[in-house]
């Protein structure tokens, strides 16, 4: 059984505009222990999936539908208290913005020990000591004197790591991690993701990893999903999206990395852009951007298949095989023509 | 910290002389004489005189400033009233207890009001208590309190004798002859007041409250208070309320600070002796003592609440606290 | 030091020694300056005409300030900015107007950037109103030009911006600098708010323009992959400093300073097998605070090359490591990549600096 199974999630809030479809079925599974990696632009619907998981979108106005099923049972059509009792225990979420997501008037050592209480039967000082311990744990220099220390004395690295040590006090199975290094120079990026891989072995728990950083995804994912208009146009094993990619907008997102160790006269560009959730285009979804559009493409939507020979490589594209694997493997040439 | 509450003082004090000089320029521009008003009826150029040696107004406006500065900062006098000889001080002393309860007893009232509402309206947006309260909101900020106080008057003290109409009672020393004395009677004249009062910072503060409570919903911290499985009673009370309302001190403080100046509009529709009233009777009757005096004990009032706001909201947030 | 360029023409951009310095008051009435945040302490370098200039660096390393100092947007407290072979770093306002024609300036935040009560139209049009470059109507046209070559409709003229995404705000910001037809474009972080596919479209856009127009850049980032793919030469700056600048080339394929190799380091590589397999620099610390910089080597605390005693005693000079690579650091990198443990077994090399090979 897997730990968390979404099936056909739906998640559409409703505004004076009209609806907007936010995520509009969407599935996927993660296992104990994994890592699964989010990847697509803004708009895509990555974080609502994972609000929406975790029962934080507004209730007034929001309509969700399909099933989220952890350790077996659906947590999307429970009652609030129900959710309450897992949200910070068996499954905890960090955000992107570390400088505004701890409150300003009260202690780090507080909103830790906040967290302990909420789940557990202890005293005040068991869960400080507990809070105590995640600091150490996260790597924050002189932890007993921090520990009393208010939101706005730490920088933005640390106060993402208390962010981690404060998800993590309870021990959770499965831990969302919502683009928790995009606000970060590169150098914490490195540090706090070396961090969240290190603890993820110490305290066992899966990580959801959703970014718009392809090289992160390669570096920490297991599984990869990629997001489109509120739907999944790919997904499968780090490995397989990276070497065998079958999905134009993928092929998009790659090529238009600037990279490191390869010169590119011209990015690939994908044309336009991403298409309003009010009234997404009829068929598929990226068809008005695709290079390689065809006329069923704007009739009919592409299902999410299996590729020939993967059954775990999933992607949604009415492309033929052959052709997919040619212009895949043209691409990745291209990437690696002419290494500076 | 320490630089900060130094520099504050100072600044009070320069405020202090700027505020007391502008009364005195302006009491000289008005093109009145009070030694007229105080030399009797048909008075003869000499008796004018005299009066005004008698005032003390023959001598230059700075040396009567000065001598005015002095005697204030030195002997805590604020001279003699120009129309009955009285000492200010005891005039202030006097009214400042009845501007006082009116100013306490209103704010007492309108938070009483204004928490509630403006808390649940934010918690309830769009609702039909929401639209209530906004309409609330509209109807006390723009009606007058003269308005509010004279339809509140009528009807509750005049048509249904529930409240009396107007009048002050003392509540700890009733003078002899007074009408009425004692803690039961003053609560009971001061109701129509207080809500008269009231009404318009109830309003306004509805209205902050409310926009103060909305934007700390929607704040980053408040989704991780709830990520980590905080019931939404303990989300407002403890994350949200606590952020909104900062800002409502620093008002708070000063808005009482302003009325204790003289909450003018309702002492004169009730009739209650206080500051307001007291510094409007002088003002026609051109008695400069008294009104510098009412001024300087409104001035100082203002300027210690806001330095006591500064300091205790820099106290409460620990971002100014430990900067 | 400033023979090196590599760009077609002349030298059009003189930095040297620049230094901008806030003060730190302190005082009761009379505020007196206690100390100063050195938010750009001492950076040179050139930029010939054709050029694009990589500048990067993680928060409060000064790249943003030293880019306002350029444009004379900020007063320099030290150094000389010389532009088009004149002294711009201390004339007055009206002395400077006519040069200001000639640089102009691309931001971040396509949001922020642009008036959100103006139309697009007259966001385009203002500097060449302000200096009086044609007629209503050839101005007009001029501006409906622009939006076609930075790939927006030009119907679209009469449009706010909040009507149009972020990458296309971004290009209204590239129609805006193009105006004039500046010499000089300082780009600050131009592509770093936009999603990776909007940001190749700008990316593009913007190097076609340079070869269009002849365009001189000054590309500010903090991602060393974009920076790679624009730049003709770099500049790493760390606290205000330079640390290393190079070609592309040498800066990438060999790098001195250890600082310039962490950060390559970090930069995630969207390959599973390379990005796991390589050992990656984890620098220790954060970003010090520029008030407070660290004595010597600015460098030292997070250095996995320091040796006490000599990197927080004595300041490293800029040396030359031939054809022009500079960089401040006693230890620098002998190969590149290097594992963290090759880093920390660092070597030094104060007597010649080894020049690059080949």
């Amino acid at each position: 059984m897997s730990l968390l199974e979404v099936r056909d999630l739906k998640t559409h809030f409703r505004t004076d505009d009209g609806i907007v479809k936010a995520v509009d079925g969407v599935n996927f599974s993660v296992e104990k222990g994994q890592t699964l990696g989010i990847v697509g632009e803004s708009g895509c619907g990555k974080s609502v999936t994972c609000l929406t998981i975790m029962g934080l979108n507004p209730k007034i106005n929001t309509i969700s539908s399909g099933e989220v099923l952890f350790n077996g049972e659906d947590i999307l059509h429970t009652s609030a208290s129900k959710l309450r009792e897992l949200r910070g225990d068996k499954i905890a979420m960090i955000f992107q913005d570390p400088m505004t997501s701890l409150n300003p008037v009260y202690t780090i050592g507080v909103q830790l020990q906040e967290a302990v209480l909420l789940h557990r039967d202890v005293t005040k000082k068991q869960a400080r000591a507990r809070g105590l311990e995640l600091l150490k744990a996260v790597g924050i220099a002189r932890p007993e004197r921090r520990i009393d220390d208010y939101p706005h004395q730490f920088s933005g690295g640390m106060r993402q790591r208390v962010m981690i040590a404060m998800a993590l006090v309870n021990d959770p199975d499965l831990l969302i991690a919502d683009e928790p290094t995009t606000a970060l120079d590169v150098t914490t990026q490195a540090q706090i993701l070396d961090l969240m891989m290190r603890l993820q072995q110490d305290f066992g728990s899966a990580i959801m990893m959703i970014t718009h950083d392809l090289g992160v995804v390669a570096e920490v994912a297991d599984e990869v999903i990629v997001m489109y208009a509120a739907k999944v146009v790919e997904q499968g094993s780090a490995q397989t999206i990276f070497k065998h990619p079958q999905h134009p907008y993928t092929w998009g997102l790659l090529g238009s990395l600037p990279r490191l160790n390869a010169d590119v006269e011209r990015l690939v560009q994908i044309k336009g852009q991403p298409p309003s959730l009010l009234n997404p285009p009829r068929g598929c979804r990226f068809h008005p951007r695709c290079p390689y559009v065809m006329n069923i493409c704007k009739e009919q939507e592409p299902e999410l298949l299996p590729v020939a020979d993967h059954a775990d490589h999933l992607q949604a594209c009415h492309l033929d095989d052959e052709t997919k694997e040619r212009e895949a493997q043209k691409l990745l040439a291209g990437m690696m023509a002419e290494a500076g | 910290m320490i630089n900060y509450i130094i520099r504050r003082l100072l600044w009070a004090v320069v405020l202090f002389i700027a505020v007391t000089v502008v009364t005195y320029i302006i009491f000289f521009i008005i093109p009145a004489d009070p030694a007229r008003a105080v030399a009797g009826k048909n008075p003869t150029p000499e008796m004018i005189l005299r009066a005004r040696h008698y005032l003390g107004i023959d001598k230059p406006v700075y040396i009567q400033y000065l001598r005015f500065l002095k005697r204030l900062v030195i002997n805590q006098d604020l001279g003699r009233s120009f129309a009955n000889r009285e000492s200010v001080n005891s005039e202030v002393a006097k009214a400042a207890p009845v501007t006082a309860s009116l100013v306490f007893g209103g704010a007492i009232a309108w938070m009483l009001i204004a928490l509630p509402i403006g808390i649940l309206s934010a918690l309830r947006p769009r609702s039909l208590l929401d639209r209530a309260s906004m309409t609330f909101v509209l109807i006390g900020v723009s009606a007058h309190p003269i308005w509010i106080g004279l339809i509140f008057s009528y009807f509750f003290g005049f048509k249904w004798h529930i409240t009396p109409i107007s009048g002050y009672c003392d509540a700890i020393n009733p003078s002899v002859g007074a009408e009425c004395g004692g803690p039961v009677q003053w609560a009971y004249h001061m109701i129509l007041p207080w809500m008269t009062f009231a009404i318009l910072f109830a309003a306004l503060y509805v209205r902050m409250i409310r926009a103060n409570v909305i934007e700390a919903l929607n704040e980053d911290y408040v989704r991780t208070a709830r990520a980590k499985g905080a019931p939404e009673g303990r989300v407002v009370r403890v994350h949200v309320l606590r952020n909104a309302l900062l800002p409502v001190v620093t008002m708070l403080g000063m808005d009482i600070g302003l009325a204790l100046g003289g909450a003018v509009f309702t002492e004169t529709i009730y009739n209650l002796p206080g500051l307001g009233r007291t510094a409007i009777t002088a003002l026609n009757a051109l008695d400069l003592p008294t009104v510098q005096g009412i001024v300087v004990f409104s001035t100082l009032a203002i300027i210690i609440f806001n330095l006591v706001v500064d300091l205790l909201y820099a106290w409460i947030d620990p971002r100014i606290r430990l900067a | 030091m400033s023979t090196n360029s590599t760009g077609s023409g002349a030298e059009l951009l003189l930095v040297e020694d620049l230094k901008k310095h806030f003060p730190v008051t302190r005082g009761i009435v009379f505020q007196k300056q206690v100390g100063a945040v050195k938010a750009v302490d001492g950076v040179s370098f050139t930029v010939n005409e054709g050029e694009t200039l990589g500048v990067v660096g993680e928060s409060g390393c000064g790249k943003s300030t030293m880019a306002r100092c350029i444009m004379r947007l900020l007063d320099p407290t030290g150094g000389r900015v010389v532009f088009d072979g004149r002294d711009i770093t201390t004339l007055s306002r009206a002395q400077l107007r006519p040069i200001r024609r000639e640089m102009m300036m691309i931001f971040q935040d396509p949001y922020a950037s642009l008036n959100a009560r103006k139309r697009v139209g007259f966001i385009v049009a203002e500097a060449l109103e302000v200096h009086k470059l044609g007629t209503a109507a050839e101005i007009k046209r001029r501006v409906q030009e622009l939006l076609e070559v930075v790939g927006l409709n030009p119907e679209h003229y009469n449009r706010f911006p909040h009507e149009f995404s972020g990458g296309q705000r971004q290009r209204i910001g590239v129609a805006r600098a193009l105006a004039v037809n500046p010499k000089l474009i300082v780009c600050d972080e131009p592509v770093s708010a936009l999603d990776v596919s909007v940001q190749a479209q700008i990316l593009n856009l913007l190097k076609d323009l340079q070869r269009d127009f002849g365009l001189t850049y000054v590309f500010i980032a903090h991602d060393l992959n974009v920076v790679r793919h624009i730049s003709d030469r770099v500049l790493v700056m760390y606290l205000g400093h330079t640390v290393e600048l190079a070609s592309r080339e040498q800066l990438y394929s060999t790098p001195k300073h250890p600082y310039t190799g962490a950060l390559m380091s970090a930069v995630p590589i969207p390959d599973p097998e390379l990005g796991r397999k390589r050992k990656r620099i984890v620098l220790e610390g954060d970003v010090p605070n520029p008030i407070n910089p660290p004595p010597a080597c600015w460098f030292h605390p997070r250095c996995p090359r320091f040796h006490e005693g000599h990197c927080d005693v004595e300041t490293p000079p800029l040396k030359d490591f031939g054809s022009g690579h500079l960089a401040a650091c006693h230890y620098p990198l002998e190969k590149w990549p290097m594992t963290d443990e090759e880093m920390r077994r660092g070597t030094s090399s104060t007597t010649t600096p080894t020049p690059a090979a080949g």
